[in-house]
């Protein structure tokens, strides 16, 4: 068991104006270990991904990120050039809708293919064996890639976007809503991949979702936010099934049953 | 050999939020130990508590008062303050749970659903799926549903793969929701089997019986819970 957090957050907070983003939220995470950050449209939860990925600064507050060497970084205190590396090479960010995160007039071949030469892979013969061996751990088509993602259904850009945050081996990933509008079966895929990678990689992920079914089956640990504060935290089996706070009852009882 | 599980006071109520705040007292005082070697049953009628407190010993339900001082990888700790994530590594290792219904994940085997929990403390996947097999035929589920999702399981199907999923690990304390209720008398047998192997390798068990000849044949000591109601500390 590794000793120490790989990710340290203290009081983050993100004011626009007057209005709160995210307020006073603190935590930390551990390696191989996946957060789900829950709530409702509005109640912080992206805001703090976007913090805590350095996509946007925080009015206040700290994170530490462990390097490779071992030692800790203060995230916002790093060079902007610093925080493009990390994003590139130790970081992935898988975005809701795939055209952010692809570039969508290549082929799906060179979007994984990209990450590789970013941390200095030059040797196409070896990049292209690589992306092949993505393509296929993320179930796409070895004939499939040399086709730009544009010709791609909404379900194979999302694990072409995933092939492509995973190729460089990150030790944290960021995600936001991974499944949200795809159908409840490519859902299903999706998530099974998903799991089956992070437990194999031994990932930290911080992954944001609305639907508590997608935290309860991704996420060990679990935070629920509304206007922009944690009302409450804890194992995620805990809060779905012992849920304290008045808000988490809530979602927990708007829950549809099928 | 030390004590592996003591409960100490323990308190636990509901507050319904969305009903005006209105206060569910569970339990209260709950004290009692478990000794390794031994099955314990906890007693008493539909509503008592029972696997409340089953579930507070698990770390899925919060608990409001007192402690659960468990015994794990040579220390104390107690589950009731416990972080999450020394909660998980307790799981892992030290607290095996067999659930009522099995929570089924998309397109994974019955066969890896029981051997997950081996290969999570770091056993070869081949290993932790050969003990699987072994446990699965134990438990006369047909072979031809090994390799197929449980979603679409019959009751009992499935709770025998969670009963599979229990037992494979070597951890020294058990707890058991109700392993037996969708059960034959055959498959029942089984399982009265499966826990008298544990009590011989040294593992404390505890468990939740509605089946009176299982409660019988496996129980060392019955506790009754109705003497944990909220009402009899509170007069």
């Amino acid at each position: 068991m590794t000793e120490e957090p790989l990710l340290r957050v203290s009081a983050l907070s993100k004011f626009y104006g007057s209005r709160v983003g995210c307020d006073n939220v603190s935590f930390d995470l551990w390696p191989g270990e996946v957060l789900a950050v829950v709530g409702e449209s509005g109640s912080g939860k992206t805001t703090l991904l976007n913090c805590l990925s350095t996509r946007l600064l925080p009015s206040s507050g700290t994170a530490s990120y462990r390097m490779r060497d071992g030692q800790f970084r203060e995230l916002y205190r790093m060079s902007e050039a610093e925080r493009r590396f990390l994003m590139r090479t130790d970081w992935g960010f898988v975005h809701q809708n795939p055209a952010d995160g692809l570039r969508m007039t290549v082929s799906a071949g060179a979007n994984v293919g990209e990450r590789l030469m970013a941390v200095g892979d030059r040797h196409y013969g070896k990049i292209r064996a690589t992306a092949v061996d993505w393509l296929s751990r993320v179930e796409i088509e070895q004939d499939r890639i040399d086709d730009e993602p544009r010709a791609f259904s909404g379900g194979m850009r999302q694990r072409l976007q995933i092939a492509r945050n995973l190729v460089t081996g990150p030790r944290l990933v960021f995600m936001d809503e991974p499944t949200g509008g795809l159908d409840v079966s490519v859902q299903a895929r999706l998530l099974d991949l998903l799991r089956g990678l992070v437990t194999d990689l031994g990932l930290a992920a911080i992954v944001v979702t609305h639907d508590l079914a997608v935290a309860r089956l991704l996420s060990q640990r679990m935070m629920v936010m509304k206007d922009g504060r944690v009302v409450e935290s804890g194992l995620t089996d805990r809060v779905l099934d012992d849920p304290r706070a008045p808000y988490t009852q809530l979602l927990v009882s708007s829950i549809l049953q099928v | 050999m030390p004590t592996p599980l003591v409960v100490s006071d323990v308190a636990k109520s509901f507050t319904m939020h969305l009903r005006d705040g209105i206060k569910l007292p569970v339990v209260s005082g709950v004290s009692f130990s478990i000794k390794a070697g031994e099955c314990t049953v906890l007693g008493g009628p539909s509503g008592a508590g029972k696997s409340s407190i089953l579930k507070m010993l698990y770390g899925n339900y919060a608990v409001d008062e007192g402690q659960i001082i468990v015994t794990h990888e040579d220390g104390l700790i107690d589950l009731a303050h416990a972080s999450p994530r020394t909660v998980l590594a307790i799981r892992r290792q030290t607290i095996g749970y067999v659930s009522q219904f099995l929570r089924t994940v998309p397109r994974v085997s019955a066969l890896d659903v029981v051997a997950e929990p081996l290969v999570e403390r770091g056993e070869e996947r081949e290993t932790a799926r050969g003990k699987a097999r072994t446990l699965l035929a134990q438990l006369n589920l047909p072979e031809k549903l090994w390799m197929l999702p449980p979603a679409t399981f019959s009751g009992g199907e499935q709770q025998r793969v969670n009963i599979a999923r229990g037992f494979i690990t070597e951890h020294p304390i058990l707890l058991l929701d109700e392993p037996t209720a969708s059960l034959d008398a055959t498959n029942r047998d089984v399982v009265i089997e499966l826990i008298a192997a544990k009590k011989t390798a040294g593992v404390a068990l505890l468990g939740i019986f509605h089946d009176h000849d299982v409660r019988e044949a496996v129980a060392d000591r019955i506790i009754d819970v109705t003497a944990f109601a909220p009402g009899k500390l509170a007069a």
